[in-house]
């Protein structure tokens, strides 16, 4: 539920604000931090997975007695040691499919079957030995070709939902979805200028540093341990438990630290693998995915293809918005975020007339899962490329026709909503006034801009705060820190106390030692999970005063809390000196024992959360290679906890976004296999690449929080694609409707222009 | 009678209607209530859907009372990444 304590403006933090060392940080560059693959467990095998090399094939039998025979094999699994155990779930039917291919393999790097071996030679010899015979299918890897009425068929029982009357021709369109309000057909009766573009983005993967890696011990009573790198090691725990058939509370799930997820450890891969495996063994197994793995079998995000409509007034005012969003989530329905695209593509504007239908559709690749924002970034580059070109056709200056036309509070956002205080107004004003926007630029060089959303979302958070008799404090949250949050919560924990940072540390607990806690994802955990902290820790400073209540033979709502001190409430309460934390903390043992406190519960009321991007590139127009010379995010983060970590986050998604408009892309063959599987061929950005990324971080306070917070985590990663289109645009003179913006594209489209301008001088 | 709107593509499953009156004190009587009056919608609403009370949105939020004239709007469940 949302708190109903509006945050205090007048309010002053002694920690809030500040920028802190991060605690993990020593560790993680000296290289004492332990990550998934580092986990060990005596007698451990080494677990290795057997994948399709067919992007769709149907597989008639399986032959693992020679690998079963072979010295050292400890366990051969495959599709018959996971019953079906998901009582018509079907989306975790699907999971459970993925993890392990059943009738069918889907996309190349399915996997098949799977050994645990004492060696990995012995581990790799025997995925050799397993026999499949395969009877080879038509596969299809383009969204567009999936939606064709003769394209293959992933799945002959799937009818398309959400369209009347439902067909009775089995598709790969899963799911039609229509979002909006007003009559665009009206809307753009009115408009003196309509202009409509189709784009084209390409599936990118989430890039995470550390592959998927999993160790995993089963006991022959169904108790069983797994230590594995993820975004929720709650959510691991249920899912492996579901599938396996065994009770949630026999599996403890400890979360390793995390080198990066974005997303994309939202969901299990091989987690399931490595119990199935220690369970048919009885040995501990541990999996670690290789890079090649992690590209073809680990979930990317949707490749799309999108029509976009738009018409304005001469005076700039958007009478209607109509667009069409087709988004390809891998083989299985409901994993492409098609439905997000929709719903996100409009809301950065005022408008009467608004329509956006999103498609979910299945192809031959791998089984998509979130990316930071999930389905907006694509989106976004649609419409914002479409509402740059109508600002130089109207011959306004894109900023001002973006303030015209910005959705302010009271607005009807174009997925439904009235949106209550937004930030989206003073971000584009913020980019108007700042110096990036009024720099000169060099040859070659052109400016783009873009503002983009998130909706943002809260959840499940469970915290203990236990304080010791030497009056420092441990906090153990149930969130994996992927940003920093683990600092974040000491701060918000201190700022409560009244002490300082240094006295406060926070442990991520296994799924034993607390109750559910959602995953770290949708911006959610500094708002959340930090809440959380916060109420923990009222709840232990309510026990520390009544803990000095009773020495002082007080009543309890006779003392008060300043400063990390226990005080008589006034002067009626009696005149006692205060009495310290550390005081009341050593004195605990013999006043009533250990002091904790502790909060759970489900947070809503995040708010949602806009930014604006300003990015100036050059291109050389004789190779088409293009560098980002200067970028600047301006967002709204209500209230910085750890204003380094937020302009981290700014960075971070700007840097993704990066990477996404110009040079990231899954590459297909026509065999359907991936042609790009490393980050030799798939080239994100390093940072020799890129500019400093500038940031400036607005504080419009979030009422669904004490301090004011909002998530910061993905609305980032929304507006780059745009900006940089935008800017290649301003740099070239040439609209590119398609991503990556790599330098063949673009240099084919600076070619292709001279030609075009050469023909019509002719 | 609380206002629920749905999303255009429920519209199938609702006899045509975007937007329909539901008597519920709270949101799980609220899709309970949908659920029962058109069947249509319950697959959606297993696969699992947010809801936006006023303006506000909820992920989970089952108990969140609601008012007589309460405006909410049925939303796909929140992901994020």
């Amino acid at each position: 539920m949302p708190l109903d304590n509006a945050p205090d403006s007048k309010r002053k933090y002694n920690v809030v604000g500040t920028r802190p060392l991060r605690p993990d940080g020593i560790d993680k560059v000296t290289g004492r931090a332990k990550f998934g693959a580092d986990a060990t467990a005596p007698g451990q095998l080494v677990g290795r997975i057997l994948r399709s090399p067919h992007a769709h094939a149907k597989i008639k039998s399986i032959d693992t007695s020679k690998a079963e025979k072979l010295a050292g094999v400890k366990a051969v699994i495959t599709r018959d040691d996971f019953p079906d155990h998901t009582d018509g779930d079907s989306a975790l039917y699907d999971t459970m499919y993925n993890i392990m291919a059943r009738e069918k393999a889907l996309y190349e790097g399915h996997a098949v079957a799977a050994v645990a071996a004492t060696t990995p030679a012995i581990a790799r010899q025997a995925l050799k030995l397993i026999k499949i015979d395969y009877e080879i299918l038509p596969h299809v890897t383009d969204v567009d070709e999936a939606m064709k009425p003769n394209a293959p068929v992933l799945n002959r029982k799937m009818f398309t939902d959400g369209v009347d009357p439902k067909p009775t021709k089995a598709s790969n369109i899963a799911r039609r979805f229509e979002f909006g309000h007003g009559d665009v057909e009206e809307g753009f009766k009115k408009a003196d200028i309509i202009i409509e573009r189709s784009f084209k983005t390409e599936a990118t993967h989430q890039g995470y540093i550390e592959p998927h890696a999993a160790l995993a011990s089963m006991s022959p009573d169904g108790t069983a341990e797994l230590w594995c790198c993820t975004q929720g090691h709650y959510m691991v725990r249920d899912v492996c438990a579901r599938i396996l058939g065994i009770d949630i509370s026999r599996l403890r799930v400890t979360q390793s630290e995390i080198g990066g997820g974005f997303g994309g450890k939202t969901t299990v891969f091989i987690e399931p693998v490595a119990l199935a495996l220690s369970r048919k063994a009885n040995r501990p197994v541990k999996v670690v995915m290789t890079r090649d793995e992690v590209f073809k079998a680990s979930g990317p995000t949707s490749s799309t293809s999108m029509d976009i409509k738009i018409g304005v007034t001469k005076d700039g005012l958007i009478t209607a918005a109509d667009g069409t969003f087709r988004y390809q989530g891998g083989p299985f329905a409901g994993c492409s975020p098609a439905e997000f695209g929709a719903m996100s593509a409009f809301a950065q504007f005022h408008l009467d007339n608004v329509r956006a239908i999103g498609y979910d559709v299945l192809c031959n690749r791998p089984k998509t899962i979130s990316y930071r924002a999930p389905g907006a970034p694509m989106a976004n580059f649609a419409v914002e490329s479409v509402i740059e070109e109508l600002a130089h056709k109207l011959g306004m200056a894109p900023i001002d026709f973006r303030i015209k036309n910005a959705a302010r509070e009271g607005t009807k956002s174009s997925y439904g909503p009235v949106y209550g205080p937004i930030g989206l107004g003073p971000t584009l004003e913020a980019a108007k006034n700042h110096p990036h926007f009024k720099a000169p630029l060099g040859p070659n060089q052109g400016r783009g801009m873009a503002a983009g959303f998130w909706f943002n979302f809260g959840g499940q958070s469970c915290v203990s705060l236990n304080i010791p008799t030497d009056g420092t404090i441990t906090v153990s949250v149930g969130s994996p820190d992927i940003g920093g949050s683990r600092a974040s919560m000491c701060m918000m924990v201190a700022e409560e106390l009244g002490i300082n940072y240094e006295q406060v540390r926070a442990i991520i607990a296994d799924t034993s030692s607390l109750g559910h806690n959602d995953v770290t994802d949708g911006s959610r955990t500094t708002f959340a999970t930090g809440m959380a902290c916060i109420l923990a820790a009222r709840d232990a400073i309510k026990k520390l005063c009544a803990r000095a209540a009773a020495t002082w033979g007080i009543p309890e709502d006779a003392v008060t809390w300043e400063k990390g001190f226990a005080k008589p409430a006034g002067a009626n309460a009696g005149d006692f000196a205060p009495l310290s934390l550390k005081e009341i903390a050593a004195a605990s043992p013999g006043t009533g024992g250990p002091i904790a406190g502790h909060h759970e519960y489900s947070a809503d009321g995040a708010g949602v959360s806009f930014a604006t991007h300003i990015c100036d590139i050059e291109v050389d127009q004789e190779t088409g290679a293009s560098k980002i010379v200067r970028y600047t995010v301006i967002q709204d983060a209500g209230k910085a906890v750890h204003p380094a970590y937020v302009e981290g986050q700014f960075q971070g998604g700007a840097v993704q976004g990066i990477g996404w408009a110009l040079n990231e892309e899954y590459i297909y063959g026509k065999d359907g296999r991936l042609q790009n599987a490393g980050f030799l061929d798939y080239r994100i950005p390093v940072c020799s690449d890129l500019p400093m990324i500038d940031t400036m971080i607005l504080e419009i306070p979030n009422p669904g929080h004490p301090y004011g917070v909002r998530g910061v985590g993905e609305t980032s990663i929304v507006p780059p694609l745009a900006a940089i289109a935008n800017a290649v645009a301003a740099a070239t003179g040439v609209r590119f409707t398609q991503l990556p913006m790599s330098p063949p594209r673009i240099l084919k489209g600076i070619e292709d222009a001279k030609k075009a301008g050469a023909k019509k001088a002719a | 009678m609380a206002t629920v709107i749905l999303w255009g593509s429920l519209k199938p499953h609702t006899g045509g209607k975007i937007s329909v009156e539901v008597e519920a004190r709270n949101v799980q009587e609220l899709l309970a209530r949908l659920g029962e009056t058109y069947p249509g919608l319950q697959t959606q609403i297993k696969r699992g859907v947010s809801v936006s009370i006023d303006g506000l949105i909820y992920r989970e939020g089952w108990l969140e009372p609601l008012k007589p004239d309460s405006e909410v709007f049925l939303l796909p469940r929140m992901q994020g990444g």
